[in-house]
């Protein structure tokens, strides 16, 4: 197979980059957070101390407690998984739907690429946010209808890059000299086209995972997310907003694990799209 | 050896139009043409002549709007996809720019070895990988190269892949387009080489379609001059060389720069652009920027191929 790739060159040419290398390690380290979240978390994230609420960062509580006493560092523990889940999920939602429109509308072009893609316009004419809520708000709180929510309010996007990569390469000589082996359709889209417009989609995917916990965290926020006790960092700013004056900790720490997660995310988007690029190689 | 009358390609009246929004294009205009089996026939013309588009048609690679074609006399106009498959495994084509025509994250291996996977399933693993070794041998490329992409070779080493690919499913007839002109001159002469030594030991038969009629002096045996999507002289190569016989083909030697010209070898020089393809003028293709004493007849009627000395054919009234 033509796109395998050794993974231990595959790593050093990533680590060339040092902000590359930094989103690589801090994902693997949330990513090793929320799969260890019931080890490492020092409390349960339900668990409360009604005597020592909105307590500032202690020794016992590092990162201090919320209104019920909750600690904030185990709540974030465990959020990260929600937070990775829907992240990775939801994009892999609109990357397979997405890419799949994309792909057949730029290849095939005419009557079928000005359907699908007209009803992608009409999707993009929402903002992506709104038509998130909006589905989100249909179909009901939950952890499977937010992944869902997000993923198809992200759908035309990915088609729009799939297609714009498709139609650049699908008139490229090897495409031709493929069909002239007896390469297929399908075979073409998947073996050379897709392959090589993988790039932009990467970079766009990891970028995605970002925007897609920024939303929700977002629709947590404003309550269409996970109900409570479950801990998601968003739903966690929202309650932290009330106390912020006094207690901005329930605030900054939820923001530091959003912010820190996306930065490292697009880091690695960017390392991964020069890496990717056999034309880059040295 | 040739055989006079053993053809392994014949077409006839081969119309290729395409609709355009400003009209429909006639890029192959009703070509016959006749390859013998072991020849190499060049096929010359300007830029936007069709040349390119008729090689692409001969392999099936577009859809011809109309016309018969012919190989080893089955049928092979417009095939199925099932019958497609078994005609290419006889049929291939090399493409001009080696640094387009290959997939640029596809090593050596997997690119050689592409148009086996996918029509030679009976092969094992195994024997493909030997297959891709012995081509790569066959074409000149190291083996130490076969894990290279593309972009670290040059492009006399990317053409060779594009043989390669073209001669793993043993064909016996091949459409050269324009295989060398992408490459330098002194690369061109490797390829060349290389060409004829395949065209010996396998016994192919050559289309070579060129712009470049120096490159097509040393390769042909045979060269068809084309003009506007017809096909106007047709002669074995030394009496097209020396024995022109239609004004454009004429006029085309007259373009070939020689040093130390003699005076009396005057250089055409024609006058006017070509005509457009989307409305060919109906008679002669060449009557707008012929030099010769043009009659009505020129001016209305298309002129047939017709023999004006054994083997040679040119499509002009005011000929032979």
């Amino acid at each position: 197979m033509s796109t395998k790739i050794n993974f231990i060159p595959f790593i050093k040419r990533l680590s060339r980059s040092k902000t590359a290398f930094f989103g690589l390690i801090f994902l693997c380290f949330m990513l090793l957070v929320a799969i260890f979240a019931g080890v490492i978390a020092p409390y349960a994230f339900s668990e409360q101390d009604l005597l020592n609420t909105l307590a500032t960062p202690s020794m016992e509580h590092p990162f201090g407690t919320d209104e019920f006493g909750r600690d904030v560092l185990s709540r974030i523990i465990y959020g990260s998984r929600i937070s990775l889940l829907v992240g990775f999920i939801s994009v892999a939602i609109a990357l397979v739907f997405g890419g799949f429109l994309g792909a057949v509308a730029g290849f095939f072009g005419g009557r079928t690429d000005h359907y699908i893609m007209r009803v992608m316009d009409v999707f993009l004419a929402i903002p992506q946010l709104l038509f998130a809520i909006s589905v989100a708000a249909t179909l009901g709180p939950g952890l499977g209808n937010l992944m869902l929510a997000v993923g198809v309010a992200a759908i035309p996007q990915y088609a729009r890059v799939v297609r714009a990569g498709v139609l650049s390469i699908r008139s490229l000589d090897y495409i031709e000299a493929s069909t002239a082996s007896g390469g297929g359709k399908f075979y073409i889209i998947f073996k050379h086209i897709l392959p090589n417009c993988a790039a932009p989609l990467i970079v766009q995917s990891t970028l995605g995972v970002a925007f897609a916990i920024l939303v929700a965290a977002g629709l947590s926020f404003i309550g269409l997310g996970l109900e409570p006790p479950n801990p998601e960092w968003g739903a966690m700013l929202s309650t932290g907003r009330e106390y912020i004056r006094d207690f901005p900790h329930l605030t900054i720490f939820p923001g530091l694990a959003i912010m820190l997660t996306i930065l490292s995310l697009n880091f690695l988007g960017d390392g991964l799209r020069d890496v990717l690029d056999p034309k880059l190689r040295r | 050896m040739i055989k006079e009358n053993d053809y392994i390609l014949t077409t006839e009246s081969l119309y290729k139009e395409f609709k355009t929004k400003k009209g429909v294009v006639h890029a192959v205009d009703g070509v016959d043409l006749a390859i013998r089996r072991g020849e190499t026939l060049g096929l010359v013309g300007e830029s936007g002549c069709g040349k390119s588009t008729l090689g692409r048609v001969i392999v099936n690679l577009i859809e011809a709007t109309s016309g018969k074609m012919e190989a080893n006399g089955e049928d092979i106009i417009n095939p199925s996809r099932k019958r497609l498959k078994q005609i290419r495994k006889n049929m291939q084509i090399v493409f001009q720019d080696p640094y387009s025509s290959l997939d640029p994250r596809m090593n050596v291996k997997d690119l050689i070895q592409e148009p086996l996977r996918l029509n030679a399933k009976e092969l094992s693993r195994e024997a493909q990988d030997n297959r891709v070794l012995e081509l790569m041998d066959i074409v000149g490329l190291s083996r130490s190269r076969i894990n290279a992409y593309p972009h670290e070779l040059d492009g006399g080493r990317r053409q060779r892949i594009g043989i390669a690919r073209a001669l793993s499913l043993n064909p016996s007839f091949l459409v050269l387009d324009e295989p060398v002109s992408a490459l330098d001159v002194c690369i061109q002469a490797q390829i060349l080489n290389l060409l004829k030594d395949l065209q010996n030991e396998f016994e192919l038969t050559y289309l070579f379609i060129t712009h470049d009629l120096s490159v097509v002096h040393h390769v042909s045996d045979r060269i068809a001059v084309m003009y506007l999507g017809k096909i106007v002289e047709i002669a074995d190569y030394k009496n097209i060389f020396t024995n022109p016989s239609h004004p454009y083909t004429q006029a085309l030697l007259s373009a070939i720069s020689v040093i130390n010209k003699k005076d009396s070898q005057k250089k055409i020089i024609l006058e006017g652009d070509v005509p457009s393809p989307i409305n060919p003028p109906p008679g002669c293709r060449f009557e707008g920027r012929c030099f010769l004493n043009k009659t009505e007849q020129c001016r209305s009627e298309a002129p047939p191929l017709k023999e004006i000395a054994p083997g040679h054919f040119a499509a002009c009234y005011l000929i032979g």
